[in-house]
């Protein structure tokens, strides 16, 4: 690699890494998200030119956030015809302009800006996957095209998704006072949410599409960490950190060379990735020290507990029922109890588990998972008719390619055993 | 004398890096740390984890935990310690046991290690070292 092309990686870097930060303060100065935008675009194009010539700037944050707001501004006097602004050429060093702005940068304020920023792309109105797009445009910076690869769809549909979606957050009259210590709150939670779903958006693609959309697991523990450096004290957020830092450890494991599922049990454990799992696990214990458990920091919990076991044998399945006890308590859902039916399936055997799911039924009769663990308990039962039946509605429930194929492997099973009794 | 180099630059930056870019880079390192490894000149080498993995340990009357790296621009970094422990607990511990032998001020940032190479200065080299820039 050549010094030229280590800088414009190192710019390139730069400018993804400002961007939240960067254009959450240009929309507090501009109130409207397209001038925000625009700014910060045309200050990145300054800084192209720019930083290769003169060296990068000391912040480059900063630096973007004054060209980017003088640009603009200057855009608006040009069309005014009143006198324009010193080219950045000659604030290039920024001096007094920028330790003042570095100060504000670093207070309340900034914080306040990029939650409002993150908060704007959780609009109520919009679905989950609208805001998880629109969130990936406008904080992550992703192309449009490189989210429409992301969500299998059409460029033009995803640009006109888009669009749509920032219309209606341009109505949508967000305050830009700094918010009151509950709104704050609930904003957080909220942008909490967002982050997750953006995780989980790259997490459940399956095989070939990992490639593309695998780089949202990414992008969400930036966002996950960035949220973290502005809410330090946060546990839900070490939480959230850690709970996406433990599930993406075992990527590389997740699929095989056909992009088949690979079972957690199945996985080489080898291939996790150690470094993220000692990340999670140092903010679980900084969470914990906080004692309040909330719903991210339980299920970081039992994803350590399959993390930190050596091998599958090893899995502490008592410790992950307990778990799933407290998140039951948290945050109660069907799907929760499903989950903690694989526990109870592995203390306390495949009847006591097929008890307690029975009574999900009705709730979870278009969820794939709950007619594969329920073909699976049953076939562990010797009930084959039944689990076939199971495994024949999780196949016609089945999301993704990959889902299907697994539980396909379950049916020729039984298929063949049924051959040779 | 044995020199300590300290590694800065922006966490937003190198975690914005794509693991291939990350990568490249570390290789990059790992050949000059080669180097001074083979001819058993270095000591041991460290990754840390990012700063929002670590608490801070304000010493004090009472020694106070506070989440996040240390940010004081009033205190200059003097020294570290490499200890393996359970986990955050007992690495506080081991921190309350210094700031109780030193409880003037300061603070101890505890931050998980990434990476850890013991590195192949011998004790001899260290002793060899020490005595060449402190004793001399």
């Amino acid at each position: 690699m050549t010094i030229a092309s280590i800088d414009a990686a190192w710019i390139d870097a730069a400018l993804t890494a400002a961007r939240p930060q960067a254009v959450a303060a240009l929309l507090r100065y501009f109130r409207d998200l397209d001038t925000a935008e625009e700014a910060f675009q045309d200050a990145c194009l300054r800084a192209l030119k720019a930083w290769p010539k003169n060296g990068p700037p000391r912040d480059p944050t900063a630096w973007l956030i004054l060209v980017g707001r003088n640009a603009a501004l200057d855009g608006v006097r040009k069309s005014s015809k009143s006198a324009p602004l010193p080219p950045e050429a000659l604030i290039s060093d920024l001096e007094d302009a920028e330790a003042s702005l570095v100060d504000r940068l670093d207070g309340e304020h900034y914080r306040d800006d990029v939650l409002r920023l993150l908060f704007i792309c959780c609009h109520p109105d919009l679905p989950a996957t609208q805001q998880v797009a629109v969130a990936l445009r406008i904080v992550s910076g992703l192309s449009v095209r490189q989210i429409a690869r992301a969500f299998l769809v059409g460029e033009s549909a995803m640009e006109q998704r888009i669009t749509r979606a920032k219309a209606r957050i341009g109505a949508a009259d967000v305050p830009f006072g700094a918010p009151g210590l509950e709104e704050r709150a609930q904003r957080l939670n909220a942008v909490a949410a967002m982050v997750y779903l953006v995780f989980n958006e790259g997490y459940s693609a399956g095989g070939k599409e990992l490639l593309t959309r695998g780089a949202l697991c990414d992008e969400a523990i930036r966002l996950a960490r960035l949220l973290l450096r502005l809410f330090p004290s946060e546990p839900e957020i070490m939480g959230l950190t850690a709970l996406l830092l433990l599930q993406h450890a075992r990527a590389s494991a997740r699929f095989d060379a056909d992009g088949a599922v690979v079972l957690l049990e199945d996985q080489d454990r080898g291939l996790w990735n150690g470094r993220m799992i000692a990340e999670g696990l140092a903010l679980i214990d900084k969470a914990v020290r906080h004692r309040r458990p909330g719903p991210y920091l339980v299920q970081a919990a039992i994803a350590a507990e399959h993390d930190r076991a050596e091998r599958p044998e090893d899995t502490n399945w008592a410790r992950i029922d307990l778990l799933y006890g407290d998140l039951e308590q948290l945050a109660p859902s069907p799907v929760v109890t499903l989950n903690r039916a694989v526990a109870v399936s592995k203390v306390a055997g495949p009847e006591a588990a097929l008890t307690m799911i029975e009574p999900l039924a009705p709730k979870l009769s278009g969820y794939f998972h709950f007619f594969g663990l329920r073909g699976g308990l049953l076939l562990q039962l010797g009930r084959k008719d039944e689990a076939r039946v199971a495994f024949d509605q999780a196949i016609a429930l089945a999301s993704t390619a990959a889902e299907a194929a697994h539980i396909r492997l379950h049916l020729d099973r039984l298929m063949k055993e049924g051959a040779g009794g | 004398m044995l020199y300590a180099i300290l590694c800065y630059n922006s966490e937003d930056v190198v975690g914005a890096w794509t693991p291939a870019e990350d990568a490249v880079v570390m290789a990059r390192l790992g050949t000059v740390e080669a180097g001074l490894d083979a001819a058993e000149r270095l000591g041991a080498t460290a990754r840390l984890l990012p700063t929002t993995a670590a608490v801070t340990l304000r010493k004090g009357r009472e020694a106070l935990v506070i989440d996040g790296p240390f940010a004081e621009t009033k205190e200059q970094l003097l020294g570290f310690y490499v200890v393996d422990c359970a986990d955050l607990e007992a690495a506080i511990a081991v921190a309350r046991d210094l700031a109780a032998a030193n409880p003037d001020r300061g603070a101890y940032e505890i931050r998980p290690l990434a990476v850890y190479r013991p590195g192949r200065l011998a004790e001899a080299g260290a002793r060899r070292a020490n005595r060449r820039g402190v004793g001399a």
